[in-house]
């Protein structure tokens, strides 16, 4: 952990209360703080360093569990281990970055920030994501990116079955293979202002010199959620 | 819900601490199933020509000697009963079935397991309770799978409790349900003759496995053919005298962890049931992908 001094605060799980842990962090709530914590033995307790409103730096130094990171607002969250489900599950800004794997339903739901996963992220990775960007430098599962509004996910391994299912206005690009595509996602093709999108996030993820020629852009083919006048049987 | 867990020893020299690491495994998994809590402990194995029956019978104070008795008596076999709260260990040498049957004469008796190896703790209550009852950290052997309960599909007994043992050394525990059971549950009665003594799912998703064993199919293969067989949501660990296999559903609802070293293999339903082995730091720790069968040891 750089940049933030010399002198974190250190909050250790072990003999120490998940709520009373989580209070210290949301003390520096609606300020500038820009402290760094350190949070030893996570031991993988749900619901980690959640609804954070500040510029804080929090190391949490283990595996976390469910939802760890949740709601984050302008913090920067650094899992050292793997993630439980839901990681970043409504971030609104800020930086959450997982160095290993994380489960199913990474960034679900979040409006903005970045969301980084070193490893691979599990099934449903930006589930109806709603403007934020998450950069996974592995792989991610199936039914990723099903539904998701407005935001960017950037997948430098392979993608699982059913990839952008009912997707709408979000984008995605992938380096890798795709199991298969979910209803109304199709490829589009990569013009300059992708190729220019995809390197900022790329940069932003601290990958900036990754490999671009193998990626792909997909998104909504725009069938399934405009009315047709053919459908209005159906309605 | 439901919480499961399970620890294989790679090694013998560690067989001593098979209950110290498994049973905070358990007692983790509470929030995750508070109704109930089983284990099955594979250790001690039964001399030549006899078999262990782990008995169930809800009065602590149940005279099982009479039991023993009677399985002499009646199958003109060596018995032995090793008590324990509300269970037996029943060793006997005669015809296993037989025995099953006269064991279960008596009121609310019933038989959980039969095997070499495999007995089987389970309960009501508390799985911190469940542990203490009977002694789950002070027992050693080579693994052990357990399970704590939220029921969704019948009610919370001890006999709806898992594991389900449905065939010799054999036992599965399940996080989720299964869809499909009934028409199963139908289909091994009537071409296989089994019987089924719960209304509950995961007794047919264990029938079914043992089954597919009997038609000489490995752990592994068995699962894999639970992957075509079995519908609904499901995350499985299963274990056998010698081996020990992971299964999650296509859709993976339920959630899993393994990790290994050069000791064991663990699995649990999350990272916190995990946290307090030795040596997890350094664990390859991963979660099971989705309709991909892991195994270890042998069948």
């Amino acid at each position: 952990m750089s940049g933030r001094g010399d002198n974190p605060v250190i909050l250790d799980l072990e003999g120490g209360s998940l709520r009373a842990v989580n209070a210290r962090l949301q003390a520096e709530n609606r300020t500038d703080s820009e402290t760094y914590f350190r949070l030893l033995n996570p031991g993988g307790a749900h619901s980690l360093a959640c609804g954070l409103d500040a510029p804080v730096l929090v190391g949490i130094e283990g595996h976390a569990g469910y939802f760890c990171a949740g709601m984050n607002q302008r913090a920067h969250v650094v899992v050292e281990g793997n993630a439980g489900q839901g990681v970043a599950e409504n971030m609104m800004s800020g930086r959450v970055h997982v160095k290993g794997n994380s489960s199913q339903s990474a960034g679900a739901t979040a409006h903005g920030g970045l969301l980084v996963i070193e490893g691979n992220a599990a099934a449903r990775c930006g589930v109806s994501l709603k403007g934020a960007d998450i950069v996974v430098k592995g792989s991610v599962g199936h039914m990723s990116m099903f539904m998701a509004q407005a935001g960017r996910l950037v997948v430098l391994g392979d993608a699982g079955d059913a990839l952008g299912d009912s997707i709408y206005e979000a984008r995605i690009y992938v380096r890798g293979k795709v199991g298969n595509l979910g209803a109304d996602c199709v490829r589009k093709p990569m013009r300059d202002t992708h190729w220019k999108e995809l390197k900022s996030l790329l940069q932003a993820a601290g990958c900036g010199n990754a490999e671009t020629g193998g990626f792909q852009r997909y998104g909504s083919a725009r069938e399934l959620y405009h009315f047709k006048v053919g459908n209005v049987r159906a309605y | 819900m439901c919480g499961i867990v399970g620890l294989f020893l790679k090694r013998e020299d560690t067989r001593s601490e098979l209950g110290r690491l498994f049973s905070p495994m358990l007692v983790e998994m509470t929030s995750r199933g508070p109704d109930s809590a089983g284990v099955a402990v594979y250790r001690n194995p039964s001399p030549a020509e006899c078999w262990k029956l782990t008995s169930f019978n809800p009065d602590p104070g149940f005279d099982w000697d009479r039991v023993a008795a009677r399985l002499s008596e009646e199958l003109q076999a060596e018995t032995v009963a090793e008590p324990n709260d509300t269970h037996c260990v029943i060793l006997c040498d005669g015809d296993p079935a037989s025995a099953v049957e006269v064991i279960e004469q008596s009121d609310c008796t019933q038989v959980m397991s039969v095997g070499r190896l495999v007995e089987i703790y389970k309960e009501t209550g508390l799985p911190r309770d469940v542990v203490e009852r009977f002694g789950l950290e002070s027992m050693r052997g080579s693994h052990a799978v357990g399970h704590t309960r939220m029921a969704t599909e019948s009610a919370v007994t001890t006999a709806g409790s898992h594991p389900f043992s449905t065939g010799p050394d054999i036992c599965l525990v399940h996080n989720g349900s299964l869809s499909n059971h009934n028409r199963l549950r139908e289909m091994l009665e009537r071409t296989q003759g089994m019987r089924f003594r719960t209304e509950n799912d995961t007794e047919v998703a264990a029938a079914y496995v043992t089954h597919r064993l009997q038609m000489g199919r490995s752990l592994h293969a068995a699962f894999e053919d639970c992957i075509d067989a079995l519908d609904g949501f499901y995350t499985f660990v299963a274990a056998t005298a010698g081996g020990f296999a992971v299964l999650r559903d296509p859709i993976a609802c339920k959630p899993a962890l393994l990790a290994e070293t050069e000791e064991y293999v663990a699995f649990g339903s999350e990272y916190r049931a995990l946290a307090g082995l030795p040596g997890i730091g350094n664990a390859e720790v991963w979660e099971p992908e989705p309709a991909l069968v892991y195994s270890w040891g042998i069948d």
